[in-house]
């Protein structure tokens, strides 16, 4: 009798991956180290360092966010695919636009 | 089979279905602010030095404070989840409830430094902020434009926050039936992505 209880239950089993407390927070602390350094990078370090410190440290620490404390780790491979070709557009877009810039 | 009928049928939920629709909805929100960080980085491209003055003169401390507030908020967020996961609703209200204080902690550090620069005329068509360079003026638009819509946009968290946090105290979001939770904390966290990024964009990069 596969009732509708069951199938609910085995839905809630599905998105019901239990991340560890310690997990999250450890991704805290290295989120607010790499902000520390990402500060100093932007207020101490030369221009030809800062610029490419900030270009990595950003987007590493949103990745940090997408992949831990919004599950993205523990998602399904199409969730995966989907999130990557919307952040692949918005980088081609913004790629786009310094190509166009750069000719100007 | 008739003992089925018998039993009154629980609502299906979808839970994959739910979780996918709120990720397509935070794409839209991408793509947003992507449109405000492709003109941001435009108008950065041609107005380099009025972009590093404008930069200069914001209040790099409250910036700063104002990450480290959301990040931990993203924290307790995330905690909120997983002790609802693991049964302990009194964990996930304190966590929830620190996470609301965190979002009006933000809100006030933005009126504050709001504040301060409206005093200074420096506000859209503002007295001291016609009197700037094209580019400067440029660079005061896209920084009210940009955190104001954030600004909205936590306003807008907050209140989710605040109405599933009345849903787990009835016990209408559980264990096993947590995803307005779930997408609560989805969408906090994308707030949070936004300011990882407007931190070095507006207040850094000077």
């Amino acid at each position: 009798m596969s009732t509708s209880v069951e199938h609910q239950a085995e839905g809630a089993g599905e998105h019901g991956h239990v991340v560890p407390y310690a997990t999250f927070v450890r991704v805290w602390l290295i989120l607010l180290f790499l902000t520390g350094l990402l500060i100093l990078a932007g207020t101490k370090f030369h221009e030809s360092l800062s610029v490419p410190a900030l270009l990595t440290l950003t987007p590493l620490k949103a990745g940090l966010v997408f992949f831990y404390f919004m599950h993205l780790k523990y998602e399904k491979p199409f969730l995966k695919l989907i999130v990557l070709i919307v952040l692949a557009t918005l980088t081609l877009l913004i790629g786009l636009i310094f190509l166009d810039l750069s000719f100007r | 089979m008739s003992s089925v009928h018998a039993q009154p049928h629980p609502a299906h939920k979808d839970y994959e279905g739910a979780k996918l629709g709120m990720w397509l909805f935070l794409f839209t929100e991408i793509l947003l602010f992507g449109g405000l960080f492709l003109l941001y980085s435009a108008y950065r491209a041609r107005y380099p030095l009025e972009f590093h003055h404008g930069g200069q003169h914001l209040n790099t401390f409250i910036g700063v404070a104002n990450t480290f507030i959301l990040l931990t908020s993203s924290l307790t967020v995330a905690l909120a989840i997983s002790a609802l996961q693991k049964g302990n609703r009194k964990l996930t209200l304190t966590c929830l409830g620190i996470t609301i204080l965190f979002g009006l902690m933000f809100l006030m550090n933005k009126y504050i430094e709001w504040s301060e620069e409206i005093a200074k005329g420096l506000y859209p068509n503002g007295p001291e902020l016609l009197k700037l360079p094209n580019g400067e003026k440029i660079f005061y638009g896209l920084y009210y434009a940009m955190t104001g819509l954030h600004g909205l946009h936590v306003v807008a968290g907050i209140i989710a926050l605040a109405i599933v946090w009345n849903f787990v105290r009835r016990n209408s979001v559980t264990p096993t039936d947590f995803n307005k939770l779930e997408n609560t904390g989805l969408y906090w966290h994308l707030v949070d992505v936004i300011w990882i990024f407007l931190l070095p964009l507006l207040y850094l990069a000077a």
